[in-house]
């Protein structure tokens, strides 16, 4: 398989801190891989650098086999990246359907009919259809997290990035959201998540990376990762015993 | 049966008021810009329109079909090319490059075409007129006032009926995600004030057909902008229209009191929606 997402030495550093610390990845074609680590390990930085709202310091992304490092963050969504915020962040000023249009629009490049039928396709997978015409600004929580995946899948993304989307919900809603995520996995998209709710993550993901201080310090298959000494001892905190 | 008279008569004035403001409001809106040269924008339009007409001897308001399209180019020109290096976090640096701006346009029309007062020339328009009851109204002003209506629900119905009116409104929204969702703020904040000032380009013309007009008189039209803008609440076109025609009517009332009273009774009018309330009459309803 052709990997649709390189990552290449990948540095950042703010001041004396350094947040992405040569980081390096490859993402074939139709994988979806994990992350997870410590709140702070770099991992939303790591979501920056590759949609392009961080440049790097050092290192270089391709996105389809092509060079996107210099490229502006609203051409990387046009190529076919779009990305979810683990804070959402709605235009809340606009109904739940024009912020899906926005993306069909913008990002996805349609228009006219086309462009309506693709979101109100979503907004039924999201289920977020019964919520059409409200403001973004009124949304509750797991409406507004439903908009962020909603907005994403508008821009008919190649790659789909989620930033914690299963945090703060409860576990039927999680078991919802779990159920679509697989629906789109399954229809070929690429996947990069993050999530501290290891157990969605899991159900999900073909390969797990772990990251802390900025650094890759683990990839592979999910539950060997899991199981790695180090991994627990960094991750979840849990003292090895010599 | 006057005062009635001077309240239509302010009216149908509000409507020239609120095109000189509809270009400002749709700025400010859609990046937070205040456009100081934006009153000497007008006054460009009106010297566009007056070569135009004097080139070709067309009917001013036929010299549209150039003064609109050419203002729009400008605006797209002096956006990509200038004001979106100013916009950022500080209100500060558009504020003083739209001043310089606005200097540098009142000297360049003053080099070109003197000091001298200038006039276009309708014809039959300017001075036509149908009765109504008792009332005597001007075809100009009421064609004014029918084309502020015109214009600002053609722009309402554009931003909420459109992709590029989305496109606005979501880059006022939130800049950052908007370019993550693939908009180049650059180039729509271009459209934006291309649209702003083919709107100017028409409150440009309509101001030189209805009285004379010469380089220095940008900073007053800017003033009524403001107020008519402000009267009616920020980012509501139809504040904006309600706004100018608060403004006309206040000014023609106070010009029926004592004719030198005509623009300091408009300020008073504004100062007192200021101190009562200054959100506006119309704040856009937040989401």
């Amino acid at each position: 398989m052709p990997s649709i997402l390189q990552l290449n030495g990948l540095t950042k550093s703010f001041g004396a801190v350094t947040v992405a610390d040569d980081l390096s990845c490859d993402l074939e074609q139709g994988e979806a891989l994990g992350i997870i680590g410590p709140n702070g390990a770099g991992k939303t930085t790591m979501f920056n650098l590759i949609t392009g709202t961080l440049a790097p310091n050092a290192g270089s992304i391709r996105f389809q086999g092509q060079d996107v490092t210099s490229l502006s963050a609203a051409r990387r969504c046009r190529a076919g990246m779009a990305r979810s915020f683990q804070v959402p962040q709605p235009f809340s000023g606009m109904t739940v359907f024009e912020n899906a249009m926005i993306a069909a629009t913008q990002a996805a490049g349609l228009s006219g009919r086309a462009a309506e039928t693709l979101c109100l396709d979503v907004l039924e997978q999201t289920e977020l259809m019964n919520k059409a015409n409200t403001l973004a600004g009124g949304l509750t929580l797991l409406n507004r997290k439903r908009l962020e995946l909603t907005r994403a899948l508008c821009a008919k993304p190649k790659l789909l990035m989620l930033d914690e989307i299963a945090g703060g919900l409860t576990e039927n809603e999680c078991v919802s959201l779990v159920r679509t995520i697989k629906e789109i996995h399954a229809s070929g998209v690429s996947i990069i998540w993050i999530e501290h709710v290891v157990h969605a993550l899991i159900s999900v993901v073909d390969r797990l990376i772990v990251i802390d201080f900025g650094r890759k310090i683990a990839d592979g298959e999910p539950k060997a990762i899991m199981k790695s000494a180090e991994v627990q001892e960094i991750y979840l905190g849990i003292a090895i015993d010599d | 049966m006057d005062w009635v008279n001077a309240i239509v008569q302010g009216t149908l004035l509000g409507g020239l008021y609120a095109l000189f403001a509809a270009g400002l409001s749709l700025i400010f809106g859609v990046m937070r810009l205040v456009n100081i040269a934006h009153g000497d924008l007008i006054v460009l339009a009106a010297y566009l329109g007056l070569t135009v007409v004097m080139a070709t001897g067309l009917h001013p308001l036929l010299a549209l079909v150039f003064v609109v399209p050419t203002m729009a180019t400008i605006g797209y020109i002096l956006q990509r090319g200038i004001l979106n290096f100013t916009l950022g976090d500080d209100l500060l640096p558009p504020l003083l490059v739209t001043f310089g701006l606005s200097v540098i346009i009142q000297n360049g029309l003053l080099e070109m075409y003197s000091a001298d007062p200038q006039k276009m020339n309708a014809g039959a328009l300017e001075t036509a007129s149908f009765a109504m009851g008792s009332l005597s109204l001007g075809v100009l002003p009421v064609l004014t006032f029918a084309i502020a209506v015109v214009v600002i629900a053609g722009l309402q119905w554009m931003f909420y009926h459109t992709a590029i009116g989305r496109a606005f409104r979501a880059v006022s929204d939130n800049q950052d995600i908007a370019q993550l969702m693939g908009l180049n703020k650059r180039h729509i904040f271009g459209l934006a004030m291309a649209l702003a000032l083919g709107v100017t380009a028409i409150a440009g013309i309509l101001l030189g057909i209805r009285t004379s007009f010469d380089p220095s008189v940008g900073g007053g039209r800017l003033i009524f902008g403001f107020e008519a803008v402000i009267i009616g609440g920020l980012g509501n076109l139809w504040g904006t229209l309600a706004g100018g025609v608060i403004l006309g009517v206040a000014q023609t009332i106070g010009a029926k009191i004592d004719p030198g009273w005509q623009i300091l009774a408009g300020h008073i009018a504004f100062l007192i929606v200021l101190a009562v309330r200054p959100q506006g009459l119309f704040p856009r309803v937040s989401g």
